[in-house]
Parts: structure tokens; sequence; C-alpha cells
């Protein structure tokens, strides 16, 4: 039947189902290599191939439909609507690990040192003489000594990188309104640049806790809260600025109008919620 | 597929040939089909579960299965039966019924769709896998605590990861069902005017947008609790396995709303229907539900109360727990309310909705007997709590899944059940359903310990009950998938007419369409949709 009205009907697409597949073939293969199969660690990378051709070929396939005028005004709001709810999704992700941390620091370790203990004193039997102090790798001293990841050194500067990467997409946002070209590229440029510095910065950061300060995912809850928190995050990072350079691309290719781009939107958004997660993690993680 | 230029703009927008067809689709009732057939097909592999369990159970002394089994029985039982049997039926009922009734062409996101029912499929296959694996299926029960599910042998990540893609199945379902209800209602439906099916699932979207992503970040925790060093829940690297649970339950509880917000959707929009009446107090139905949804994120931890919290814990979940009880209440009532004075009649979709009624309020209420933290100390972990949520869940969401299916299956297709033996199969349920469940209560009062394959001899006798009714109950199921079968083939014969239900077109917009419904629903909005709400505005 005829969809030459007001509503957008989709062709079929055979990239849902392949993604899927993918996505099982990475898992099993992970789940794999963790039971000790190296076979896993084959079959992960080729289902993070599947994966990543799917989303070229999805991303394109959409691209190209956009260029070709099929989406309507309706069409767009769907998918800001999409993109908006999984930002939210993914704020949840983090709020469980930012609350991981505050029930650690606020809740298990005191316990453990034996706040709100009754006079049966169970934690000194237990844990005799472990303090509630923070950092800490648990009564157990687990992954052994460590020094304690300090606020203003690399981890500010990036905060500085990342704050104002956050100000030159906006500033290429507004470049895109008005038409200015030259502007949106040499915005999305600095972003991207900005953004995998810092995640360079990261990966010394990193290097550093691991060789010279004796810091590990393994270093009690200090060190399990930390990796986490940061890693994911820069994952994250990671993904934002993938998902800007395949922007910065279709800017160059002369994609985009002020009226109809969505992509640049999403990933703006995108990059916003990495910025302000940072900002919880520089506050929560770093200073306090 | 990738032929996208502007002259292909009108190209087969019918379905693909053959079994490609599913694969591929992006139609909302092909994929609303294949969740309903996938989760049919899980019902009867998480029932056969249930069967096996119920059989160990028939004596005391082990008869059938090793304890280690009979534990993986339990944890893949409550898996498969919440998230591969009545989350997706739900999702299937969406899928068919949300742009039926506000009166959309498909969902918004159409390719999204296609790629979360595979993830689906996809999740529920990882966790099958696992009864393949060295040191077998997952037997720490379905909420996986750790210590214990460290434990587990192999099939630990491939659970893990499993928990992952199902969790982005959902939350890429839900995500649909906002959009799609924000943005492709037609110009007449304003939010105060969708029917309370419509209602209720865009509440449960929200829970799940919410919550998956925080059981994704539980299980994580489990991952590099085992696999990466990591003290997450280890005391002595200042972890907390409590922390877990909290955890957990934070997902956990409101996702039991998610099994049950549907569910007063569903009976929503039958029983006005059979009591030829408008709903009772739509807007208060509305309100109550979004009541519920928001104390679903207050209450978790009333899970937990034998695990050692500050007295002001327990004092503060016991009373927002109880909460619960108001707007359930007001639910309760308005239900009973539309059936007063009713011209009412009996076919299966209404019997299964009074049964749901009565049944579901003996679920709130022992509910309502555990939310108190002194008797809770009693119950906890035993039988008492198995049939407090059975209740909730069997002749609640089971049964209002199966009453959709009749009340909409001539909508599907065209065609007539045949009432006879879908009365048969609702009466052999409803009663079944209660020598199952209820002798689960006296067990679980007289100290009957959950998920164990032996007990002490002065159970014997209700458990035997107990296994009777679940083998009345699992066999009889299989009638429905008869009388399914047999409708999509023609049914009794006899041609429904477009409303189906006499009346039911002032209720809600599927009836005014064609039956079968078109391929693609409403290629223009609809003009008109009908009032629900009584209050003068």
């Amino acid at each position: 039947m005829s969809t030459n009205d007001a509503y957008y009907i989709p062709n079929k697409a055979v990239w849902p189902v392949v993604g899927t597949g993918g996505l099982v073939i990475l898992f099993a293969g992970f789940a794999n290599y963790l039971n000790g199969n190296a076979i896993g660690g084959w079959f992960m990378l080729l289902g993070l191939a599947v994966f990543i051709v799917m989303l070229a070929a999805w991303f394109t396939m959409q691209a190209n439909e956009s260029e070709a005028g099929q989406y309507n005004h309706g069409v767009g709001i769907s998918y800001r609507m999409g993109m908006m709810w999984f930002i939210y999704s993914e704020i949840m992700f983090f709020a469980v690990f930012f609350g991981t941390l505050w029930y650690t620091r606020n809740l298990s370790v005191p316990w453990l040192a034996g706040v709100g203990d009754g006079p049966g004193r169970s934690s000194a039997m237990l844990w005799e003489g472990f303090k509630d102090v923070w950092p800490t790798n648990g009564p157990g001293n687990v992954g052994g000594e460590f020094e304690e990841m300090g606020a203003f050194g690399l981890p500010f500067l990036n905060t500085l990188l990342l704050l104002s990467s956050g100000v030159t997409c906006t500033w290429a946002h507004h470049g895109l309104l008005a038409k200015n070209r030259d502007q949106l590229i040499k915005g999305l440029i600095a972003t991207v640049t900005l953004g995998f510095l810092f995640v360079g910065f990261q990966a010394i950061e990193y290097y550093e806790a691991y060789h010279e300060m004796g810091l590990t995912l393994g270093s009690g809850v200090y060190g399990s809260t930390f990796f986490m928190l940061t890693g994911f995050h820069g994952f994250h990072v990671c993904v934002g600025a993938i998902m800007l350079s395949v922007v910065l691309f279709r800017s160059w290719k002369g994609h985009f109008t002020p009226e109809n781009h969505f992509a640049f939107e999403g990933a703006a958004w995108y990059w916003h919620f990495v910025d302000v997660v940072w900002l919880g993690l520089f506050i929560f993680v770093y200073i306090l | 597929m990738s032929a996208v230029t502007a002259e292909h703009d009108h190209h087969d927008h019918g379905p693909a040939k053959g079994l490609l067809r599913w694969v591929v689709t992006t139609n909302h009732k092909d994929i609303g089909t294949l969740y309903l057939v996938f989760s049919l097909a899980m019902f009867f592999v998480g029932g056969t579960m249930a069967l096996i369990i119920r059989s160990e159970l028939f004596e005391p002394g082990m008869q059938f299965v090793n304890p280690q089994f009979f534990n993986s029985m339990t944890t893949m039982h409550a898996l498969v039966m919440v998230f591969g049997a009545v989350m997706p039926a739900f999702v299937g009922l969406a899928n068919w019924m949300i742009p039926m009734m506000i009166g959309a062409p498909d969902m918004a996101l159409p390719r999204m769709n296609n790629m979360s029912f595979w993830m689906l499929v996809a999740g529920i296959l990882l966790l099958a896998s696992t009864f393949f694996m060295e040191g077998g299926a997952p037997a720490a029960g379905w909420t996986m605590y750790p210590p214990l599910v460290l434990q587990t042998g192999n099939a630990l990540p491939f659970a893990i990861f499993s928990v992952h893609l199902l969790g982005i199945s959902s939350i890429m379902g839900a995500i649909n069902i906002i959009a799609t209800i924000f943005n492709m209602r037609a110009p007449a439906m304003s939010l105060m005017k969708m029917p309370l099916f419509v209602w209720t699932w865009l509440i449960t979207a929200f829970l799940l947008v919410a919550i998956m992503p925080v059981f994704a970040g539980a299980v994580t925790m489990l991952l590099t609790d085992r696999f990466f060093d990591t003290s997450f829940f280890d005391a002595a690297g200042g972890g907390d396995p409590v922390l877990y649970q909290h955890i957990f339950w934070f997902f956990g509880h409101p996702e039991v709303y998610v099994m049950i917000l549907p569910t007063f959707g569903v009976a929503s929009q039958i029983i006005p229907v059979f009591a030829r009446k408008p709903l009772f107090g739509y807007s208060s139905m509305v309100f109550a539900t979004a009541a519920i949804a928001f104390l679903s994120f207050i209450v978790w931890a009333h899970h937990m109360f034998t695990v050692g919290m500050p007295m002001a814990g327990e004092l503060y979940f016991m009373y927002a727990t109880m909460l619960i009880a108001i707007p359930t209440g007001v639910k309760i009532f308005n239900w009973t309310a539309t059936m007063w004075k009713g011209a009412m009649t009996f076919e299966a979709p209404m019997l299964f909705s009074i049964a749901f009624v009565v049944l579901f309020t003996m679920g709130g209420f022992t509910g309502l007997m555990m939310a108190l933290a002194p008797l809770d100390f009693q119950y906890h972990d035993t039988y008492f709590i198995v049939a407090h949520f059975h209740y909730t869940l069997v002749p609640a969401s089971v049964f209002m899944i199966m009453a959709a299916g009749y009340f909409w299956l001539p909508k599907w297709t065209g065609n007539m059940y045949d009432e006879k033996l879908a009365k048969l199969h609702f009466w052999l349920s409803a009663i079944s359903v209660n020598i199952l469940f209820f002798p689960q209560h006296f067990l679980g009062l007289a100290g009957m310990p959950r998920r164990i394959p032996d007990y002490a001899v002065q159970f014997a006798d209700w458990n035997m009950i107990s296994s009777i009714g679940a083998f009345i109950y699992g066999p009889s199921q299989l009638i429905f998938v008869y009388i399914v079968y047999k409708t999509i083939k023609g049914g009794t014969g006899e041609k429904v007419t477009d409303e189906v239900w006499e009346g039911a077109k002032e209720h809600s917009l599927e009836w005014t369409l064609p039956s079968p419904a078109p391929y693609h629903t409403f290629s223009t909005p609809p003009k008109e949709v009908p009032t629900l709400s009584t209050s003068r505005s």
C-alpha cells in the first residue's frame, strides 16, 4: 500500500539481525576467553568486526536515506526522543557506579571499621584495627600498598580539555546553524582532537597508576571503583569521539542543513553527557 | 536493503517473501507476532522446568534430579519466565496494539524494533547454552547473589552477558514505545484520551529505561569480581555483598512492576467492554499507575529485611511498601466499580479478567503481610513468598496475557476462537492454579524454605497437593495453544465484525479497523477517537 502521506515507513533492513549476530559472537567469544579458552579471543575479534561492519552499513544507509530527503519532521522527533532516552539509560548505568562509590565510602567501609557496632564488637573480632579511612583497599589489604590518585595533575588537565571540547562542540553547532561550514568543520576537528587527547592522557594516567603507584583494578574497593568509573567513562569518551568523527566526515561531505542535522545533535548531546559525567567523576572520585 | 534512492521511495512495503519476512521485518504486527510466539514457546520451556521442580517435590526425599540440577531448575525457571515469557509477551502485545490504539501506522523506530526482538532471542539462547557447560547452568537463584553466584562454573560469564543482551533488548523496546506514544499519536489523541493499555505501557517503558542499565551494572560488577580482581562485593577489599542486593533490588522491584503494570492495562481494556460501561475512574487509573511506578523505586529493601539493615531502614522500607496498597486498592476498586451494575457477559477474556481481579487481590494481600518487617522475619525465603509472587504472576500476568490473546485474536486474524474450549481452558486453569499455589502459603507459614529439593515429612501433604495442581495446570495450557492455532487457521468459521465485541468501538480505536487489521495500521491519522474519561472537563 502507498505510504505517500503524513507517515514515513522505513524499508526492511538486514542490519539489525547482523548486528545482533555480531554482538552474540562477541559476547560468547569473550565468555569463552574468560573461561580460559584462547580461541574465544578470536571470536571476540570476529564479533567485533561484524558489529563494526553493521554499524558502518546501517549508518551509511540512514545517512543516504536522510540525504535523499526521505525523513520528514516527525521522524526527526522520533530519533531525538530515542537518543534522549538512550542517554538517560546511560545516566542510570553510571548512577550504579556512583552509587557503589557512595555506599562503599559511607556505609560498607565504616561498618567494617566498627561504626554502629553494638556491645558485641563483631567488627573488632573479624577485622581488628581496621580504620575507616579513604582511600582503602579493605581490611584484607587486597592488592597490596598503593598511592592515591591525586586530582591536580593529569586529571585536572583532562577536565580543562573536556570542558573546552564542550565549548568547541557548541561553537561548531552555531556554525552549522549559521551555514558557516568553515566554523562547523574547524569546531568539530577541535572537539574530536580534544576528545582523543583526553583519552591519551588517561592512558598515561593509567600507565602511571599501574607501574609507579601500585594502583590497579585489584587494589581493593578504591581501585575497583576508581577504574570502573573512570574506565567506563573513558570508553564512553571514545565512543563519543568516534561519533563526532563520523559527523565531521559527513560535514566535510556537505551533509546537514540548519533544519536537518539530527546526527550532529545526537552526537553533541552524547558529548555533553560524557562531559557532565566527567565533572561528577572529578568531584567525587578525584577531589573528595 | 540498500536501495534507498528517491525513486525507490515507495517500493515493497508489504511483507518479504518466505521465511526471510520474519528476519528482516520492520512491521509492528510481524514483530508483535514474533514476540508472542517466542514468549509462548518460552512459557512451555519454563513450565517444563517448573514441572521438574514439582515432580521432585511431589514426595519428600530425593526422587529424580540431583540438588545441583534442582537449583539450576529454580534459577532457570525464573529467568526464562521473567525475561523469556512474561516480559516479551507484553512487548508483543505492545507492538501489536499500541500503534492500533493511538492511530499510528507503525512503531516510531521500526528497525530498532526488529533488533530488539532478535537481541531477546540471542540473550535467551546464550542463557540456554549454559545447560551444556562444565558446572551446569546457573544455580544460585535468579537474583544471582554473591558470593554464592561467583561459584558458578563456566556458565557465569554466559549468564552475565545474556543479561546484558536482554537488557539492551528491553531498553531498545522501551525507548521505541516511549517515542511511539509521544510522537505517533493521532492529532485527536490527547494523552488523557489514551487507552489504559497504552498508559500502563508508557509508564512501564519509563521503568525499563531506568532499571535495565542498573541490572547491567550490577552483573558487570559480578563479572569483574570474578575475573578481574575487583572487590565490590568482597569485605576483605572493603566491599560488601549486601551492596549487590541493594543494586539488584533497585532494579528488581520496578522489574516486577514491569510485569504487572501492562497486566493492569489489559484488564482495564477488557473489563469495560464486557461490562458494557466506560472504565470507572479513568484518570484515577492513570494516576494510580504512575504512583505505583514511582513507589516501586523507593521500596526495594523490603526484599532484604533479614539482611541486617539498621532499624531506621527497616521501618522506612516497611512503611513505604505499605503505601503501595493505596494506589493498588484504587485500581481494584475501579475494576469492581466498572463491573457494578454493568450488563455483563462472561466470554473467556472476561472470565480471566474477573479471576485476575480476585486472585491478584489475594497476591496483593500476602504482599502486604510481608511488607511488615517483623512478620517478614518469619516468612522470609519460605514458600510463603513463593506463593505470593506466583499469585501475582500466574493468575495475574499470565492469565491476562492469555485473556489478551482471546480478546484480540479475532481482531488479529479475522476469525473467532472456540469459546467452549476457551471456557474449558479457563476453568481448568483457574481451579488448578489455586490447587497449585494456595497450599504453598501453608507450607511457607509452617516454615518450609524455598529453593530446596528435599523437605521434612511434615510438609509432605501440601506439597503433594501442590504438585497435583501443577500437573493439571501445566498440560491444560496446551488447550490455549490448540485454540490459538485453530483460530489462526480459520477458527469457528464465523467471520467476525470490525468491532468483534459489542460496543467495543466506544472503548478503543483498534475496533474501528477491519478484522484482520491491515499490514500497516493507519496510513492517515483517524479524525476521531473515543473519550474515556467520564469526568466533565
